[in-house]
């Protein structure tokens, strides 16, 4: 069973949001990692990229498929996590804990559009 | 030696200064190359005898799976049987010793051939007109998106930027899309696994160049909302395309022309039975309707009374601006040895019997899916048409895994079937038989699908460690991913 954690928000193509302040931590879920596989390789977006609400900002390729990294709200790149370029796999370690983009958020009021970890739970077990 | 278990690389023969040639005495003098233009290292070819050669290659071929060794359900891919005859046809001296920068006069018969092809693909289809030059299904639909591009362009039109892509595409789809330089834009599929008509909707407008369709779809499943859709995407002035890679259980039957489609490409080594895998050759015709027949690329044979004359490349410097045909995707006519088999397997069929093909494939994946649901999990539960997707096992407990289930089917000297997509579903396993298998092959299937669910529940760490019997074991794929060594070295 994919783990989920409390207090993050969830997006319906498997992203999670860690906000602190006015800033956000992006990654993939658990399940997401679950569905993916053996992540081998992570596609990230450079700082001071700008990105809208779903547009794409980067990928996860793994033995199975490469997969689009959509964005769950719109920002600007503060930080990507760098050691996911060496070791992609601690993406499946803990997906949670290895996020892949730190933003700044643009509007907080998107937040509400997503779900919470109740919510998300539910839509995975669909 | 057991060609089974060979597996050496032909580096491992090298000696230096053996060789298998002798270049005849030189009449024309020295010619040195520039300094600039030679190479700084040796290029590290290996070096062997004549025999060694030949035994190597002839027992890595032994290594080889194809359709005449056994069941190939690999879907999407219509592994179907490639006919003999066919092969005896593309082999007459008479077409395999042909130049393509023969004169006219002197290859009429493998004009005609061309000729008769491309009329025969457009009745089967329901187009206006094909294009055999792409030689690869790829390369179709690049060439494909590059006609409606070009359309577009001619028209003014040039907002036309977006392309739609169902969630359940072919990966080549999207692809293809960015290398024309166009956007990509994702259409959800209902939980039925058609296209979903109100999410299509807001998606459409004025900056839409083209819809990609395969229909039947990768689940199996046929769009049936299809004129609609094609009412939808031609109101908004974009155009559909058709990825023929699922035509198979619609030939003869019903016709990508006749649902709307402006542009369609065909697999020759799919659904016309030419040889297939191994990286080809392969042959990815284009097809369109009038209003696109002049953005077809060039070489192309036209027919004039009685005789067969090739329209060359437009080389216009229009003063007018750009020229929008699209001249050349491939030197001369494409692959016209693999389209020679097509058109060979088109006419020993006949019209008649074209029609079987679709129903007995779809006979035979149905026959497959329904026999294998108590052990399979059936995400979709419709009468599929020539190829299904389970998702993994139905039960899941053991933790085997759709990849396992794939590796143990090769120790049973099966092929394995496409894995882990579409991507709708995460341990998709998606079956096509085709219309070329006899009962007891898919029996014998059947009955392997059903031996290895019984090992997934009481023996899984057998499933886990498969294949076993193959020349090399399960192959660590993220390593393969992560390290790979492309470049031989001697270590020594």
């Amino acid at each position: 069973m994919a783990k989920v954690i409390e207090g993050l928000y969830y997006s319906e193509s498997h992203e999670y949001v860690r906000v602190e302040g006015d800033c956000a931590y992006i990654g993939i879920t658990d399940y997401a990692q679950h569905a993916l596989g053996n992540v081998v390789y992570v596609d990230m977006p450079e700082v001071d990229d700008e990105f809208e609400i779903e547009e794409g900002f980067g990928a996860v390729e793994s033995v199975k498929a490469a997969s689009d990294l959509n964005a769950p709200v719109s920002g600007k790149v503060l930080e990507v996590n760098e050691a996911l370029e060496d070791e992609p796999e601690l993406l499946n370690k803990d997906a949670f804990a290895n996020w892949i983009i730190k933003v700044e958020l643009t509007d907080k009021s998107q937040l509400e559009k997503l779900m919470d970890s109740k919510a998300y739970e539910a839509f995975c077990a669909q | 030696m057991n060609s089974k278990l060979y597996g050496k690389l032909i580096f491992e023969f090298s000696h230096p200064g053996r060789k298998a040639y002798s270049l005849p005495k030189n009449d024309f003098g020295r010619h040195e190359f520039p300094e600039s233009m030679k190479r700084r290292n040796d290029a590290e070819l290996p070096e062997c005898d004549e025999l060694t050669v030949v035994r190597h290659y002839t027992n890595h071929s032994g290594n080889n799976f194809g359709v005449d060794n056994g069941f190939y359900p690999l879907g999407s891919c219509t592994m179907k049987y490639n006919p003999i005859i066919d092969e005896e046809i593309a082999a007459l001296p008479a077409f395999s010793n042909l130049h393509p920068m023969q004169p006219e006069q002197t290859v009429q018969g493998a004009l005609e051939v061309e000729y008769n092809l491309q009329q025969a693909l457009s009745t089967i289809t329901g187009m206006d007109d094909f294009t055999l030059n792409p030689y690869a299904g790829a390369h179709g639909e690049l060439t494909g998106l590059m006609i409606i591009r070009s359309y577009h362009e001619s028209r003014g039109d040039i907002k036309r930027k977006k392309v739609i892509v169902p969630d359940s595409a072919h990966g080549t789809n999207p692809a293809s899309a960015a290398v024309c330089g166009l956007e990509v834009v994702e259409v959800k599929s209902t939980a039925d696994g058609l296209v979903d008509v109100d999410h299509l909707k807001p998606l459409l407008g004025d900056d839409i160049a083209a819809i990609m369709l395969t229909n039947p779809n990768t689940l199996g499943l046929f769009e049936k909302d299809i004129p609609e859709i094609a009412n939808l995407i031609h109101s908004c002035g974009g155009l559909l395309y058709y990825d023929g890679a699922n035509l198979n259980p619609l030939l003869g039957i019903s016709r990508p022309g006749d649902m709307g489609f402006d542009v369609v490409h065909l697999n020759l080594h799919k659904t016309f039975s030419t040889p297939h895998g191994g990286g080809g050759p392969g042959s990815g015709p284009v097809g369109v309707k009038e209003h696109l027949r002049e953005f077809l690329p060039k070489p192309h044979v036209v027919k004039d009374g009685n005789r067969f004359t090739v329209e060359s490349p437009c080389c216009c410097r229009k003063s007018d601006g750009y020229c929008f045909k699209n001249n050349r995707i491939s030197t001369y006519l494409g692959n016209f040895l693999v389209n020679l088999r097509a058109y060979a397997y088109i006419l020993s069929l006949g019209k008649e019997n074209i029609k079987n093909v679709g129903p007995l494939a779809t006979l035979n994946a149905n026959y497959i899916k329904e026999s294998l649901r108590n052990d399979y999990e059936l995400p979709i539960d419709l009468v599929c048409k020539h190829e299904f997707v389970f998702n993994g096992l139905k039960d899941k407990s053991t933790g085997v895994t759709t990849m396992d289930v794939a590796k143990r089917l090769l120790d049973y000297g099966f092929h394995a079937p496409t894995i882990y997509f579409p991507l709708l579903f995460s341990e998709a396993m998606m079956i096509e038989p085709t219309e070329t298998e006899s009962k007891d092959s898919i029996d014998q299937f059947i009955e392997v699908m059903r031996v290895i669910a019984k090992e997934a529940r009481e023996t899984p760490q057998l499933l886990k460690d498969a294949p076993v019997n193959t020349p090399i074991g399960r192959v660590d794929d993220v390593l393969a991913a992560k390290q790979s060594i492309l470049v031989y070295k001697d270590d020594k």
